[in-house]
């Protein structure tokens, strides 16, 4: 079974990243741009019957930092 | 004292940080690898070093700091040994928890590699004992993810208790009220994204940081 997690620096977090991104697309000229937060998007493949209480314990363990970054599990059929 | 060294895969400054430790403690540290379950006995420092953990995949740190040995680290540290944790070193111990925070990519995007300023915030910790409170010293950084983050509670109680140990005296990467290096509430662990260890011997072009060892050397004797 496959899950998609999200993560995404949290509100108030600098994200310098985002910022170069917006910069580059302002540069390609496209001006309506007001903001860019730069994320990641992590694929797993997992055994079934994984449950959604251990995705969430691998999110708080590794996959984010929960001091800077939220997470988000997408698309999960986990029990 | 005996000291160790933690290594991971994609550390390079644990080289350095070991000549540093063995010129002024007297005794070459134990070398650790990552995948080890257990310190050495006895040690009287513990030095995290900095480098590329894990290629600094996911987030700088975060791998690392699963490592089996920084379980030991960890607990080493809770019973009150002392740890330095610098660059990388300092990103993994924020990763484990030891430190509060965590250090962002620099606000200017950049890789900053060279000697910066820094203002010693507090000589009052066992790191800081041997330089006067406000001393400027130059310490060299090599980072591209040093900018020190916390929520504004997290900041006021560094602050307050006196747990800012370094500053940068000029912009580096951002960091939040220029912090450059921080104690545990115990004031046993420090982390510091400059580099001590590159600046012990005058062939480094200065010896700021050999204070550092110095006065840790002192504090454990």
């Amino acid at each position: 079974m496959k899950t998609r997690i999200h993560v995404t620096l949290k509100n108030g977090v600098l994200d310098p990243q985002g910022k170069a991104i917006h910069h580059a697309l302002e540069s390609l000229g496209f001006d309506g741009v007001n903001d860019v937060r730069q994320g990641k998007l992590i694929e797993l493949d997992l055994a079934d019957g994984t449950s959604e209480a251990e995705i969430e314990e691998m999110c708080r363990k590794l996959l984010a930092n929960t001091v800077i970054e939220n997470f988000e599990i997408l698309e999960s059929n986990a029990a | 004292m005996k000291s160790a060294v933690i290594v991971f895969p994609g550390s390079n400054c644990d080289r350095d940080m070991a000549v540093a430790l063995e010129q002024v403690t007297g005794e070459a540290p134990a070398m650790v690898w990552h995948r080890e379950t257990e310190l050495p006995e006895g040690l009287g420092l513990i030095a995290v070093p900095g480098g590329f953990s894990y290629g600094d995949y996911l987030r700088c740190g975060a791998i690392g700091g699963n490592s089996p040995i920084m379980r030991e680290v960890t607990a080493a540290a809770e019973r009150g040994v002392p740890v330095l944790g610098v660059c990388n070193g300092f990103q993994i111990l924020t990763e484990v928890g030891l430190l509060p925070g965590a250090l962002l990519r620099n606000a200017g995007i950049r890789f900053v590699c060279r000697d910066v300023p820094l203002t010693v915030a507090s000589s009052q910790t066992a790191f800081t004992s041997r330089y006067d409170a406000d001393e400027e010293i130059v310490i060299p950084v090599a980072h591209h993810d040093g900018n020190y983050f916390a929520d504004d509670d997290t900041l006021d109680r560094l602050e307050g208790e006196g747990r800012v140990a370094f500053r940068y005296a000029e912009d580096v990467n951002g960091s939040a009220r220029a912090i450059a290096g921080i104690v545990n509430e115990a004031g046993n662990v420090l982390g510091m994204m400059p580099h001590p260890e590159r600046m012990v011997e005058p062939a480094h072009g200065g010896t700021d940081g050999r204070k550092l060892f110095e006065g840790l050397v002192e504090a454990i004797a």
